[in-house]
């Protein structure tokens, strides 16, 4: 049977339809772009005139300036520490849920054993369980543990992560089970198998995970506004609150160290984005 | 040893043992912990059992059910909102009408908002939705001929900010989702359709809706969870947890007043427990509806 070429990767429909659809994701688009313009025109106001006449997206040239820019760089007190605070517990808690839970995943997803499908919807179950409401106990439990005002608290119970392993499990389980076959007969062990031969397979799902992983370290705020005491550990998302307070030039640092503290995380989307939707379908939730 | 490495039998257990020890330290512990504690009256240094006289209190408390009201009511206009027009958005992005470059840029600014923490966004809502008159949201009521608006001062205005908050950082992220969906789906069935003579709307309706229900399962589900621990948004956009009259306390915002800033542990254990068993509710009738451990089981 020959193959009837269909003649479709060129652009589609008629001119009125795609003017239509562009304005339409025009309009959109400048919807969820107009706060972060807001936010840099803010940037070159004082924090005072903030606080009395909000934020709108005009810039009046003759009180604009950069002294926040420049107070940013050179007199922002703890600012900096806050943001090596949050880079280094973004990198490690990245770095340590893809490995943890897609090691996880690679269980679920490529053995029978007893027990399977009740722990794989413990799983699921533990997805729709708010961490809200297990924060009080939570604290309890790692303070008990000797980990108060500790990094490891913020750290450990999110490295085996439901929501990222069910991910995994979903991607996983659309690979050839050959390649397991073929580790075994070269006589690599399980889990050479799957350090060796399956891991270098996930890099769409990886990426996808780094980023939806790397946002949430990045912007995680609650849990360790309850874990964390000491102001020299304070994230960033903590310690940009702690100006929100109307008291000298806070909020001129709080507007500029804000718009400044987007630039790694969009860093990080903009470096995996290209894999990003097709990590996503990979791991699809399939029917 | 080694052999423990090669072994088939014992290799999945070893692979899963980091999820049942968190499991079972971080999430089971605490949970029970949590159950225990909200039949209990904690002092420092006493701890009496109440049975379950936190939930007659919970039950009688007009703050409770003020809250209870707030976070359902929130939870289904997010779902009205965050459901359909994400859903749409990502059809018009999968159509094959329109150029890929500029749909590409699209996805990425439409994506972008989500990579704001809640205290940045809150920080940048707050403002916008100032009360004075040169607030970005004032100056765009006063385009329509209206009056400066107190928006986080009044019940309505103050969900409405609420809710653009939400729509702006999660409108993208919901469209990923069934982008990603629609991608999965086999090009073979609307060929099928169309040779059957489907319209558009025939082609969404029987195809594209019924195999994407999986998805739409999975949003549904994340956006009930959301909604219903929505906590933070109001935080920030009130800065702090005491907004006038209440008008933005949600159920975790009463679990946080309760068991962080009144220290009432026991009580706030007691608002833990029927948040859970309100989303539990919830999500497990409509993943059972859906068909979805069946799935899983296979």
């Amino acid at each position: 049977m020959t193959k009837v070429k269909e003649p479709k990767e060129k652009v589609q429909g008629s001119p009125a339809g795609r003017i239509g659809l562009f304005v339409s994701f025009a309009i959109v688009a400048a919807l969820a772009l107009i706060p972060f313009w807001a936010m840099l025109v803010g940037t070159f106001q004082d924090g005072d005139m903030l606080i009395r006449y909000g934020l709108n997206l005009g810039i009046d040239p003759s009180t604009a300036h950069v002294h926040n820019w420049v107070m940013l760089f050179t007199d922002s007190g703890p600012y900096f520490r806050w943001f090596a605070n949050s880079l280094v517990l973004t990198v490690v808690q990245v770095v340590g849920t893809l490995l943890i839970s897609s090691f996880v995943a690679y269980g679920f997803a490529m053995y029978d054993f007893k027990f399977k499908s009740f722990l794989f919807i413990l799983v699921l179950v533990l997805m729709t369980i708010p961490f809200e409401m297990l924060m009080l106990p939570l604290y309890i439990q790692v303070n008990t543990m000797g980990m108060a005002d500790n990094y490891a608290a913020i750290l450990l119970p999110f490295l085996a992560q439901a929501s990222t392993i069910f991910f995994f499990r979903q991607f996983m389980v659309g690979l050839p089970k050959e390649i397991l076959e073929a580790g075994r007969v070269d006589g690599v062990s399980e889990f050479g198998i799957f350090f060796r031969l399956i891991m270098p397979l996930l890099k769409p799902a990886m990426a996808a995970m780094a980023i939806l992983n790397g946002m949430a370290s990045w912007n995680n705020f609650l849990w360790p506004l309850l874990v964390l005491r000491s102001p020299d550990k304070y994230t960033l998302p903590i310690g940009l609150n702690t100006l929100m307070t109307p008291y000298g030039n806070n909020y001129s640092l709080l507007i500029v160290g804000s718009f400044f503290s987007l630039i790694p995380i969009l860093l990080l989307f903009l470096a995996f984005q290209r894999f990003f939707v097709e990590g996503m379908t990979a791991g699809a939730v399939k029917g | 040893m080694k052999g423990l490495f090669y072994s088939q039998k014992a290799a999945p257990y070893l692979f899963i043992l980091p999820f049942i020890l968190t499991f079972g330290i971080f999430w089971a512990f605490p949970l029970g912990r949590s159950i225990v504690m909200s039949g209990q009256n904690i002092l420092p240094g006493q701890t009496e059992n109440v049975g379950f006289d936190n939930y007659t209190r919970l039950f009688h408390d007009r703050l409770f059910w003020l809250a209870m009201t707030n976070s359902l009511r929130y939870t289904l206009l997010t779902l009205v909102l965050l459901i359909p027009i994400p859903l749409v958005l990502a059809v018009l992005v999968n159509s094959k009408i329109g150029s890929p470059k500029i749909k590409g840029f699209f996805k990425s600014a439409m994506f972008i908002p989500a990579l704001t923490s809640v205290v940045v966004a809150g920080i940048v809502f707050r403002l916008m939705f100032s009360e004075s008159d040169t607030s970005l949201m004032n100056q765009i009521v006063s385009f329509f001929g209206f009056g400066p608006v107190k928006w986080l001062k009044n019940d309505l205005t103050g969900l409405a900010a609420l809710l653009v908050v939400a729509m702006w950082r999660w409108t993208g992220v919901n469209m990923m989702y069934f982008l990603a969906g629609l991608q999965a789906i086999a090009p073979e069935f609307y060929e099928a359709a169309r040779i059957d003579g489907a319209s558009r709307w025939q082609q969404f309706r029987y195809v594209t809706l019924p195999q994407l229900r999986p998805t739409i399962t999975y949003v549904l589900t994340i956006s009930v969870y959301g909604g219903m621990a929505m906590f933070l948004e109001s935080f920030m956009l009130y800065n702090g947890n005491n907004s006038p009259q209440n008008i933005g306390l949600t159920i975790v915002g009463y679990l946080y007043r309760q068991g962080v800033e009144k220290n009432d542990l026991g009580y706030a254990s007691a608002v833990g427990v029927v948040l859970l068993v309100v989303i539990l509710a919830i999500n497990l009738t409509q993943l059972f509806f859906s068909g979805m451990f069946k799935k899983e089981n296979r």
